[in-house]
């Protein structure tokens, strides 16, 4: 028998952290990866895109006629304009979920394990997956503005404002994508993830002024909904696209909204970053 | 002076109340594969994991190729490569694809990924194939793809974790010729298996783990060893068998057995073939010619089995 030997000067000159830019580098490779995914597997595309669709159109034509009236002559009378930016913030959301699912994938079949075991940065594969699952988002909502214009939503000051919208709200689900990847990593199967995704986001959604706006709310619930992230981000939006028409009515300025949208969307990445990459660093699949 | 490819100190872990490892000790030199054999829940792919920086163990010490897993785990991941259970492989990326990202993510530039991903793929005779989505592929060459992204980095110790289990004996053959291959071009190959003669026909050395401990370790014949030497079985018609008996009994100093149910008398022989001449020479003299007679050597299963029923503890 043979016997080879170690080269042992590759092990006396060991780093042991990643750098910086090996860190973005690693983080690019896996990005790049989980696009080609998101190309190559249309259908998380399309019923990522048909969903909000569906629902903008339901939404639009089944409770447009009333609430359209009860909004009186504001937004045009039209209902699209007040519900379209509030959509596109829930489209957000919903697609966060892709997050935890992707991830519950990955641990199933053994691909978190071989990333684990090379010699990358500990954030890279969050970062990677949560930045692809951005653009992803990206994708989606601006697909969901067309659909909205199609069926009438008119933004009010031009497309410079309608972009800084699109940005707060695809900022704001790749905020909630790394909540999403704590919990993916937590609960470990597609299923599981499915229904603990949306266990946090109903309640966000719906006590929110997504739908309806916030003072047709029971007055318990207002103090809440006022300053929840998805109000503060739907409102943002509105204040973006809907310009005057809708900020006479906010009792918070647009400076005062976007300041408070980027409050909650740092909140929210500050808190779920440093757990998502504990649990992480943790978890064997 | 050399580093230990792999050095384990008394690696204890434990899931809630299950010892998975139970004070594991494991030391190997480089050039080697060595054959990690155990039952089901044995704790094998515990001991790997811990040994491939995955999971942190409760106590004790481990070292890949001279690097502490615990204090530096990622300079242990620059030395290691890990194959597991399951083919980790992205279906919705082509084979080389997968071979290239594992490729950039040990640190390679573009260029070299590229260079490696490929040479892989012609190893692993898989070149035809590389530039199919890995959902196209069958069970045995997703391993196949699996094992090579374990390579890509030039791992200076491979671990892999029962690399043949559930694919069909072709493609089982083809992952054996590949890490012979492996170790012949120097890399130190640490695998798992439940299949004994995997280990029998590769493993320059083999440990037996059973209820995360230690219980055996040594080369094939140190195991087999273990259990005691060969025995030699003879068949002779009923009428003979009291004489032979005796025959056996004065010209060989071991006492034989006859065992009904299989119709044999079976004979200690630590001489092995030398004892099995004296025996016939002796039948000869008293001129009977036996049925059947053949020498047994205890395979690796009788020496498995023969372990792993002294550990036997009830659930």
């Amino acid at each position: 028998m043979t016997t080879a030997t170690l080269p042992e000067a590759a092990i006396s000159g060991d780093a042991h952290r990643i750098s910086l830019i090996a860190g973005l580098r690693d983080t690019s490779v896996i990005v790049r990866r989980n696009m080609v995914r998101n190309v190559r597997l249309p259908q998380l595309l399309i019923f990522a895109t048909i969903q909000p669709v569906l629902f903008l159109l339901l939404f639009n034509y089944v409770f447009g006629g009333s609430i359209g009236l009860s909004l009186g002559g504001a937004y045009g009378g039209k209902y699209i304009n007040y519900l379209l930016p509030g959509m596109l913030v829930q489209t957000a959301m919903f697609s966060s979920m892709q997050t935890a699912i992707g991830l519950t994938e990955d641990l199933g079949n053994g691909v978190i394990d071989r990333f684990r075991s090379l010699p990358i940065a500990r954030s890279a594969v969050l970062a990677g997956r949560t930045s692809a699952d951005m653009v992803r988002t990206l994708f989606v909502v601006s697909l969901l503005t067309i659909v909205g214009y199609i069926v009438g939503f008119r933004t009010a000051d031009g497309l410079p404002k309608l972009a800084i919208g699109l940005i707060f709200c695809v900022l704001f689900g790749f905020a909630l994508s790394w909540v999403m990847a704590f919990v993916g990593l937590a609960v470990k199967t597609p299923e599981a993830a499915n229904s603990a995704a949306f266990l946090p986001l109903f309640p966000l959604m719906f006590a929110s002024s997504i739908f309806v706006p916030v003072d047709t709310l029971p007055s318990w619930m207002q103090g809440f909904a006022e300053n929840q992230p998805v109000t503060v981000l739907a409102d943002t939006m509105r204040g973006y696209v809907l310009g005057q028409e809708f900020l006479s009515t906010s009792p918070r300025s647009l400076t005062t909204l976007s300041l408070f949208s980027m409050f909650w969307i740092v909140v929210i990445l500050v808190i779920a970053v440093p757990l998502a990459v504990r649990k992480y660093r943790r978890t064997v699949a | 002076m050399t580093a230990p490819a792999v050095r384990a100190e008394n690696v204890v872990k434990h899931f809630g109340d299950v010892k998975a490892l139970d004070g594991v000790s494991l030391t190997f030199e480089p050039g080697m594969i060595y054959g990690l054999l155990g039952p089901n829940g044995a704790g094998k792919t515990t001991l790997i994991r811990v040994l491939t920086t995955l999971l942190r163990p409760d106590s004790g010490s481990a070292e890949v190729a001279g690097v502490d897993v615990l204090a530096n785990p990622t300079g242990a991941r620059r030395r290691l490569g890990l194959a597991g259970q399951s083919a980790a492989v992205d279906e919705f990326l082509t084979g080389y694809e997968n071979l290239e990202m594992v490729g950039r993510l040990y640190g390679l530039g573009r260029a070299e990924a590229k260079r490696r991903a490929n040479d892989v793929l012609e190893r692993l005779t898989l070149s035809d194939a590389s530039a199919r989505q890995v959902k196209t592929y069958s069970g045995g060459m997703r391993r196949r793809l699996d094992l090579g992204a374990s390579m890509v980095g030039r791992p200076d110790v491979l671990f892999l974790d029962e690399p043949t289990t559930g694919i069909d004996p072709a493609s089982r053959i083809d992952i054996w010729g590949l890490i012979t291959d492996l170790v012949a071009s120097g890399t130190t190959i640490l695998m798992t298996t439940q299949y004994l003669e995997e280990v029998d026909q590769l493993a320059t050395r083999i440990g037996v783990i059973d209820h995360g401990v230690m219980i055996a370790e040594g080369t094939s014949d140190d195991l087999k060893n273990q259990i005691g030497g060969a025995i030699i079985e003879l068949m002779v018609r009923a009428g003979n068998r009291e004489r032979v008996m005796e025959t056996l009994r004065s010209s060989t100093s071991q006492e034989p057995t006859y065992d009904p149910v299989r119709d044999l008398i079976t004979l200690p022989a630590p001489g092995g073939t030398a004892d099995l001449f004296c025996v016939v020479r002796a039948l000869d003299a008293i001129d009977i010619t036996p049925l059947a007679i053949d020498v047994h050597k205890p395979t690796l299963d009788d020496a498995f089995l023969a372990l792993t029923a002294d550990q036997e503890v009830p659930a």
